[in-house]
């Protein structure tokens, strides 16, 4: 039987860039099939073509054997391809159903919509794949695994046959993802094909059945995931030997930098996020705060740093009260902020590269003089900074919105890590970006805490608090509910703990504790 | 993906050229001028071609032709559009032949009259330079000031005020009180909008319609009482401002050319200045592009949106503040022909920078004159030229339409940026 699908010498070339180079692929019935590359390397530009989005200037595409065209995604749909995209193309005001029948609509007695039709359906469906959606619940009350659970429903309501999941994790917490890969699981039993896009290298060897690794635009090889590692991986993907594993030596932490005690923070709509939260943070020491997002550590975070008011309780910086100050004192005592939403918070994404790395310092000697800006001194601190963290940019007068993610948290990093700090918050400060920006923070980042500097990680990704830290708090609905010393502590039960499981007693790992990275 | 790349580095480089005042100025020079000027240039091809059809199409002489015959009648539908036109470009930039004319054998009087007509557009797009400054700077700082009538109308009185009541000052102190009462008048008349922006996060632009209502019966109000002439009975006008407040006229009348032109060049020049070079330029940039990232820089949001609505303010006072001191020497319920509503159209135009405005401003002073001529020369019903003038407009002001009709490649994506977030009402 011929396989499901298969791509022939697919090539595209966008002016100045090789974005897919006589990619071959193929994919067989009941697989599930892991594309694997770093941001850039051209794993989207090639799902775009297969979905209709993109035309390639050479190579085949063939269905069941059948070589077909597809100029448009309804051409890919017809021809059972059906694409789950990292950001949902759903509308938050309509039920599941609604979301589901939309561009195809059946209608009885005239031109009424058939609602209850579509909705058994959807039930047929999510019976059979274990989804468990209500097709009467509004989209917008749904969590985000529910409603990426929506969009594959939708695919498959449309009887696709091939789903390409891109980077479906990105968005979920670890429970989430988890499920997910269930929900995959249980798709290619019963017969369906997936391409499953990422850079995260555990989830690849936790689903996969095959992995094909793409670099700069070319397959670079294949791997069995039940005989690759980690390394093996990661050194495909980058094209280098990666470091996975942080090296950090074991130190004495210093003085009380941080201290927090009874913090009450709410939301903007008065429910409690931070509960009484108490904890301190020395000097040469991280911090890492774990838990599922959502449970107040961005209200903590924003607290901290001044962003958000809070209600009651104390925060101290190196013995001074920052409790409600505004975020411009709190900077200017010595504390950076690396925020969790780079693009909302922490860049003008249509400012040049130089004015965003002084956005914090633009109104202090030397980058102005009385009110006037001195942007030769700006660009000097630009060209320099670019130079000292490695920020990709063709000039420091390129708009930062052109940069990619990875290059963007470099120039927030830049930004905060070059001035004389002694506290450092850092929230998420690898979400979404790829395997080298990653080792690159986080060398960076323990670099500071060996000058002294006393830093607070927040961070979802479990294996980055574990790396990273020396301490762990681990949060859950708004109350630390455990503190551990980073070395003391297994990997479970920081997972039983993040799901609100506080164990009879505190395990201790048996033997050394196998580092985990977060790919 | 990659196309895209490439066009966003050039948006990265114009802007930063505009940040620090240009690098190479050949290269600036090299990226074209016609691709800054095609768009205007289209635009006006556009109005002028749907504006003869209308001529055409409106003219009785044109239906008389065309009984006679099919060729009288289009002869004399290209006859009517043809001296329209005429009249459009005479009147607003001047005939050639009477400039050679008066170069060769006339006086400086013949020359100052034959030129006169480019000196009047001159004139009339003094007030545009400064309406167009003062929604180009809200732009800029996130604000969608639609309010600049009601400040202007504010500033002009504010100015005439200070203008006839005082008396026995010098000139050179006279005059720059004036206009700088307008320009508070103005400042203080957008500061509320943007107060109540800032500290309740009442929209600015419904709260800026609301204001320039005020401003309207507010001044009529004073010129039909506490401000109104004597001797008039009643009639709604200022008296005469002192001639020490006045901004003088270089020539005789009729020419009308005035030092407000040059005193509006050097605001577009502090302007930019303010924008580009300062500390106060950079909050306001940050607090309109990102509001957020401008908490986070620990820039004081409240106060920017203040200053950022106050400033556009002032700069509208001063329109207003021109055309009484320099032009009309007194005011009238007539004052403003629209300018602060077109002054919107004219920031976008201009992309909401400071030169960008000036050429924007120069283009609506010129179309604007040269209406009136076409009005006075030619048998066309005035509504028509003020339609004419409507229709070129608006494919000046809506260069996407252009865009679409002629198939041009989408530009700088910055403008949309700077609109939508007046739009977004972001606290």
């Amino acid at each position: 039987m011929a396989p499901i699908l298969q791509l022939k010498g697919i090539t595209k070339q966008f002016p100045g860039v090789l974005a897919n180079d006589h990619i071959d692929l193929t994919l067989n019935q009941g697989e599930i099939l892991a594309l694997l590359g770093e941001n850039g390397a051209g794993k989207t530009t090639l799902m775009n073509i297969l979905y209709g989005l993109y035309q390639p200037d050479e190579g085949e595409i063939l269905v069941n054997g059948e070589k077909i065209t597809i100029h448009s995604p309804t051409d890919a749909i017809n021809a059972g391809i059906g694409m789950v995209h990292q950001h949902f193309m759903l509308i938050p005001v309509f039920t599941v159903t609604e979301n589901v029948m939309l561009g195809s609509e059946p209608v009885k007695a005239g031109d009424f919509l058939d609602r209850p039709k579509t909705a058994a359906k959807i039930m047929e469906i999510s019976s059979q794949y274990k989804l468990e959606v209500d097709p009467n619940d509004y989209v917008k009350d749904l969590p985000v695994g529910v409603q990426q659970r929506v969009e594959i429903i939708k695919l498959l309501y449309r009887e696709a046959n091939i789903l390409i999941f891109d980077e479906p994790t990105a968005v979920l917490t670890p429970q989430e993802a988890d499920d997910l890969f269930v929900i995959m699981r249980s798709l290619v039993k019963q017969g369906k094909s997936i391409i499953f896009i990422t850079h995260k290298l555990r989830e690849v060897l936790d689903v996969a059945d095959r992995i094909m690794v793409i670099r700069r635009g070319a397959v670079v090889g294949e791997a069995d995931p039940k005989q690759a590692n980690r390394n093996k991986l990661a050194e495909m993907m980058v094209g280098r030997e990666v470091n996975l594993v942080v090296e950090k030596d074991i130190k004495k932490p210093g003085d009380v930098i941080l201290s927090i005690k009874d913090l009450v923070v709410t939301d903007q709509f008065k429910q409690v996020m931070v509960d009484k939260v108490s904890f301190e943070v020395h000097a040469g020491q991280i911090l890492g705060i774990a838990g599922v997002q959502g449970n107040g550590q961005t209200e903590l975070v924003e607290a901290i740093t001044g962003l958000r008011k809070s209600v009651s309780g104390e925060i101290k910086f190196k013995g001074q009260s920052i409790l409600n100050e505004p975020p411009r004192k709190i900077t200017e005592l010595g504390s950076a902020h690396v925020p969790e939403d780079r693009q909302a918070d922490g860049l003008v994404l249509p400012f040049p590269v130089a004015e965003n790395l002084v956005l914090c310092t633009y109104y202090k000697e030397p980058f102005s003089r009385g009110v006037v800006l001195q942007y030769e001194k700006i660009l000097e601190n630009s060209e320099k900074l670019v130079q000292d963290f490695d920020i990709r940019t063709p000039s420091s007068l390129t708009t930062v919105g052109s940069l990619s993610g990875g290059n963007q948290q470099k120039v927030i990093i830049a930004r905060e890590l070059s001035r004389p700090i002694e506290l450092l918050v850092a929230s998420q400060p690898t979400r979404g970006l790829d395997v080298g920006s990653i080792e690159y923070i986080h060398k960076r980042i323990v670099q500071k805490r060996d000058e002294g500097c006393a830093v607070l990680l927040v961070s979802p990704e479990l294996d980055e608090v574990i790396e990273l830290s020396d301490r762990i708090a681990v949060m859950y609905r708004g109350k630390i509910i455990a503190l551990l010393e980073a070395e003391e502590v297994a990997k479970e039960t920081l997972g039983l703990l993040m799901a609100g499981i506080v164990p009879d007693k505190i395990e201790k790992p048996q033997g050394q504790r196998v580092v985990e990275t977060t790919f | 993906m990659g196309k895209k790349d490439l066009e966003k580095q050039d948006i990265g480089k114009t802007i930063l050229e505009e940040l620090t005042g240009g690098e190479p100025k050949e290269k600036r020079q090299k990226r074209g001028i016609w691709k800054i000027l095609q768009i205007p240039a289209l635009a006006i091809l556009t109005g002028l071609i749907i504006g003869a059809v209308l001529i055409m199409a409106t003219s009785f002489d044109v239906y008389d032709a065309f009984k006679v015959s099919l060729w009288k009648g289009l002869g004399t539908a290209f006859a009517e559009v043809g001296e329209a036109y005429l009249a459009l470009i005479t009147g607003s930039l001047g005939n050639p032949v009477e400039i050679v004319q008066a170069l060769l054998y006339g006086d400086a009087l013949d020359f100052r009259n034959a030129i006169n007509p480019i000196l009047e557009s001159l004139v009339q797009s003094t007030p545009y330079i400064f309406a167009g400054l003062a929604c180009a700077l809200g732009f800029r700082a996130g604000l969608f000031n639609i309010g600049v009538e009601g400040q202007l109308f504010i500033g002009a009185a504010a100015a005439t005020f200070v203008g006839y009541s005082l008396t026995g000052l010098p000139p050179y102190i006279h005059m720059p009180l004036a206009f700088l009462a307008g320009a508070l008048g103005g400042a203080l008349w957008g500061m509320v909008p943007g107060l109540l922006k800032a500290t309740t996060g009442g929209h600015e632009v419904i709260n800026c319609i609301m204001m320039n209502y005020i401003a309207y019966r507010f001044t009529t109000f004073l010129l039909t009482g506490p401000m109104s002439r004597p001797g008039t009975g009643g009639m709604p006008v200022s008296p005469i401002i002192e001639k020490s407040a006045q901004i003088p006229q270089f020539f005789k009348t009729p020419i009308r050319f005035h030092l407000g032109f040059f005193i509006a060049l050097a605001f577009a020049a502090l302007v930019w200045w303010v924008l580009f070079k300062t500390t106060l330029g950079l909050n306001l940039r940050t607090v309109g592009t990102n509001p957020r990232a401008a908490k986070y820089a620990g820039m004081n949001i409240i106060a920017t949106t203040i200053i950022g609505m106050a400033a556009s303010g002032a700069l509208a006072g001063m329109a207003g503040a021109n055309e009484v001191l320099a032009v009309n020497r007194s005011m009238a319920i007539g004052l403003s022909a629209g300018y602060g509503f077109d002054s919107i159209a004219l920031a976008l135009l201009g992309n909401s920078h400071p030169v960008g405005v000036i050429f924007a401003a120069l283009l609506f002073g010129v179309l604007k004159n040269g209406a009136t001529k076409m009005m006075v020369v030619s048998t066309i019903p005035i509504d028509i030229v003020t339609i004419l003038q409507a229709v070129i407009l608006i494919f000046v002001a809506a260069p996407a339409i252009i865009r679409s009709v002629y198939r041009l490649k989408q530009p700088k994506v910055e403008a949309a940026a700077i609109m939508l977030s007046g739009w977004g009402g972001v606290k």
